[in-house]
């Protein structure tokens, strides 16, 4: 067990915000939000799933909807209050031992330490995602049979849902009408689970994780390469490509945005070029019309000199970038886990190869 | 009749007068005095007297200032500010004030409160507006807050409950508190736009001493028929009535009055400016004859924000940028000589090496003692010159928004470190009146008006959404003194906004006009 104070949070929401791999929402109005809580109660507790007991019960805290909402109109606070007074009673659990993160990214990495420190409960170092996905079925806990209901959804008027679904598929479809009714923005409590469901079927360590990520970012060090040199070896990634962006284009189409960029090389890739295909995560790279990485492999897109994260948003020509791969959480890898969160469910007519060996063929290991 | 276009610059105050053909009858540059007033009155007097025309000749004069950013840089001169927010319970969570340097709320005096209120994207009510609450609150401020602030959850959409708000405060404060509601000051993006607009009612006690000071210094100088304006950060003016409500505007009137001034000397509308100065180098683009804006949280004295601002970005380049060899390669900058270049630099007898010294080396420029750079190994100067050519290219290329060849625009003192032959450059254009193209830019500015909102398109077709929005830019820009009669619509910008299922656009238009 130890304390996140708002160094470490400051630290996480950039960390996770890398692990967003482009998505997950604009990282201020969260970090914003788990600053004014830290400053209000006091730094957090997170204990790994090792410290947790197996039948204690957790319930997660997220946000679903619209980033382009969040920025005008964020959450009151004390939402998941009600939330978590209402699950607990229709499970029939007497204490709710913590909260955890859903997915790593800009927002959802930040709502589980407000939901800590006002309710003084701490955060379990384990996430369903290991990166950011866009849609709710899109979990490990979903690959290891967990159900995402009972589940609760709330807005900031008070208005709660709790609904129990034929399949975790189907609380994507519901919950994402109901998050259009609230203000295109709402906050969600799914897949609650016991102390053996997160040792057995989440992505431990996603929180420390982040932090490691964020320290390294962040460090005064002046020599880029030796800072590169150090996230490559912290995440076992390889630098994809550096290059400068020459195009997006954007489409919006139900609820997602779906878009890809072109970059053209630089320095050591100079006459080489990079496609980047997104719907609202990066699932697809192409190098020289070769594909490079594809979900679920992560795919970071960072600032060529800060090594900062770029969401898909803050794209735009001239944009000097570093295109960074790292090998998705093994779960992900299997049969299951192609199928939920693979290129073909995105509509991509690959098969899943995996980093390493795309890397052997054609990308470069850093060093 | 001619009209008289102020600057004040860090370093310099200028001061030019045109005709009515727009040409350039004098300039001159005095220093920029702590006070700011006196370099003012100092600038004008010199070029009234240097001119010898008639006061009663002048018939417009023009200020672009940058007494706002230093009052707020050194939190001087400010109201205090009573905040509302509209929002209720939404938005509780992150209060006013969160993130902001701690002296500056303190100057403020840290009064706010977020009440009931607010709307939803799609237009729908959030919270209903709770009248006793509001006026309640009002009360207890009386003889507490010199100016007041009020923003409202996706006011940007509807503002009439700001509106309301502002209606309420003069019957409870009186006209004596002046208002500032944000959906006339910024953008989509809560905290921002309330940062923004906490500035903006701060800045009303400076905005009033500036208004009256640059009239006082043209009293001065018998100068009593001339209309006044102040110079705004999008290349255009406003009237004084208009710069009260809105001083936050002026903020980076600087730059951008440097562009349109370089726009005017070249006779072009679509290039890059570089405005070369002693220590660093400022680039911008000129899209249609303005500035174009930045699109990204902008910081002001430490405080995030998202009203326009130009978009500009800074090198370490200038004409007293310090050259040297390190092993293999030769570096530039960033420290500089800055105004001591006319002792420190080699070809004014000095012992630095600068980038001036290197182009009159190559010969690109002839100005100082040229023997007393002839030992300069041509080889080192060649590098040298290569290496300022590579920092000015590759800053070109991240401003530019296509892959297309631009042409760019040179001012400023120092712009003639800068080659002329370039990658990515089409045309280079210097113009020998450059180093006053900031106050030649105050002096031929526009009025302009400009409006954003939220529109749906299947509830309000696009074609009604567009002349909805430029029917409410008109109305600005007639507000901020533009003859109704010669407004155009000159920028239409639509974001598709993700997630929403019904097809909501935010839509942008800005329009110019002559002054009256």
């Amino acid at each position: 067990m130890r304390y996140l104070d708002e160094k470490a949070v400051e630290n996480i929401a950039v960390g996770a915000a890398f692990l967003g791999t482009g998505g997950g929402g604009d990282p201020y109005i969260g970090k914003m939000m788990a600053l004014s809580a830290i400053k209000e109660y006091g730094p957090v507790q997170l204990i790994s799933s090792e410290e947790i007991a197996a039948d204690d019960f957790f319930i997660p805290s997220a946000m679903m909807g619209a980033p382009s909402v969040l920025i005008e109109k964020f959450p009151k606070g004390d939402e998941f209050l009600r939330v978590f007074q209402k699950l607990s009673r229709y499970l029939g659990i007497e204490k709710i031992a913590g909260t955890f993160p859903m997915e790593a990214g800009g927002v959802n990495s930040m709502i589980p330490i407000v939901v800590s420190a006002s309710q003084g409960i701490p955060i379990v170092d384990c996430d369903g995602m290991g990166r950011a996905f866009p849609e709710l079925q899109m979990t490990t806990f979903n690959l290891g049979g967990v159900s995402s209901t009972p589940m609760a959804i709330t807005d900031e008027k008070g208005n709660i849902g709790i609904s129990e679904t034929i399949s975790n598929k189907w609380t994507e479809r519901l919950a994402r009408v109901q998050t259009v009714e609230m203000g295109a923005s709402s906050l969600i409590s799914i897949y609650p689970s016991t102390g053996r469901q997160l040792k057995d079927h989440g992505i431990h360590g996603i929180v420390t994780l982040s932090e490691k990520i964020g320290e390294v970012i962040c460090s005064n060090e002046s020599e880029e390469a030796v800072k590169l040199e150090k996230l490559l070896e912290l995440i076992d990634g390889v630098e994809l490509f550096q290059g400068k962006m020459m195009d997006v284009i954007r489409k919006v189409e139900g609820g997602f945005n779906f878009g890809e960029a072109t970059l053209e090389g630089l320095n050591g890739d100079a006459g080489s070029s990079m496609k980047i295909c997104f719907q609202n995560e990066n699932l697809i790279a192409e190098k020289n019309g070769e594909v490079v990485t594809m979900t679920p492999d992560l795919i970071c897109m960072v600032d060529l000199e800060t090594l900062m994260p770029v969401t898909t948003e803050a794209l735009k020509y001239g944009k000097r970038i570093r295109v960074l791969a790292l090998p998705c959480h093994e779960k992900w890898q299997s049969a299951e886990g192609i199928k939920t969160v693979g290129p073909r469910y995105f509509g991509y007519d690959l098969d899943y190869v995996p980093l390493k060996e795309l890397v052997t063929k054609g990308g470069r290991q850093h060093v | 009749m001619y009209k008289i276009g102020i600057d004040v610059g860090g370093t310099n105050t200028d001061a030019v007068i045109i005709d009515e053909n727009l040409e350039l009858v004098h300039g001159v540059k005095v220093p920029t005095s702590g006070d700011i007033q006196t370099g003012i009155e100092n600038a004008l007097h010199k070029v009234m007297s240097e001119s010898e025309i008639t006061p009663s000749k002048i018939s417009h004069a023009m200020l672009g200032t940058t007494q706002c950013t230093n009052a707020i840089v050194e939190r001087k001169k400010l109201s205090k500010v009573g905040v509302i927010r509209l929002g209720y319970p939404a938005t509780a969570s992150v209060k006013p004030y969160t993130a902001w340097p701690e002296d500056m709320v303190e100057v403020l005096g840290e009064k706010y409160e977020v009440l009931h209120g607010g709307y939803e994207y799609d237009g729908q009510i959030l919270s209903e507006i709770d009248e006793g609450e509001v006026k309640t609150v009002l009360s207890n401020w009386q003889g507490e807050i010199e100016s007041l602030a009020i923003v409202g959850v996706f006011s940007s959409l509807k503002n009439d409950q700001e509106l309301l708000v502002e209606e309420w405060a003069k019957e409870i404060l009186g006209e004596a508190v002046p208002v500032s509601c944000s959906s006339q000051i910024g953008s989509v993006g809560l905290l921002e736009r309330e940062n923004a607009t906490i500035l903006n009612a701060a800045l009303d006690k400076v905005m009033k001493l500036t208004s009256s000071g640059f009239e006082k210094a043209l009293e001065k100088e018998e100068i009593r028929n001339a209309e006044v304006y102040l110079c705004q950060n999008d290349g255009t003016l406003m009237s004084i009535e208009y710069a009260k409500r809105f001083p936050i505007l002026t903020i980076a009137c600087g730059p951008t009055n440097s562009i349109r001034g370089a726009s005017y000397l070249a006779g072009i509308k679509n290039a890059i400016v570089l405005d070369v100065g002693g220590t660093t180098s400022d680039l911008g683009v000129l899209a249609e004859g303005f500035p174009r804006e930045s699109s990204l949280a902008v910081d002001v004295g430490g405080i995030r924000t998202n009203f326009r601002m130009p978009d500009i970005v800074s090198i370490g380049l200038g004409g007293g940028s310090i050259v040297r060899q390190v092993g293999d390669h030769v570096t530039i900058g960033p420290d500089s000589v800055g105004y001591r270049i006319t002792e420190e630099a080699l070809v004014f007898g000095g012992k630095q090496l600068t980038t001036t010294d290197i182009a009159v080396r190559l010969g690109i420029s002839d100005i100082g003692d040229k023997s007393l750079v002839a030992d300069i190994p041509i080889d080192f100067a060649k590098k040298a010159y290569e290496e300022i050519r590579k920092m000015t290219e590759e800053t070109i290329d991240k401003m530019k928004t296509s892959s297309g060849d631009v042409d760019l625009i040179l001012v400023g003192g120092g712009a003639i470190i800068i080659p002329q032959e370039l990658e990515g450059v089409a045309n280079v254009y210097h113009n020998p009146h450059g180093g006053v193209a900031n106050a030649i830019g105050a002096s031929i500015a526009q009025i302009s008006g400009q409006y954003e909102q939220i529109y749906i398109y299947s509830k309000l077709s696009r074609q009604d959404s567009m002349s909805d929005a430029k029917e409410k830019a008109a109305y600005q820009a007639k507000l901020a003194g533009a003859l109704e009669e010669t407004i155009e619509l000159v920028e239409v910008e639509e974001t598709p906004l993700a997630y929403h299922p019904e097809n909501a656009t935010r839509l942008r238009v800005k329009v110019v006009g002559k002054m009256e």
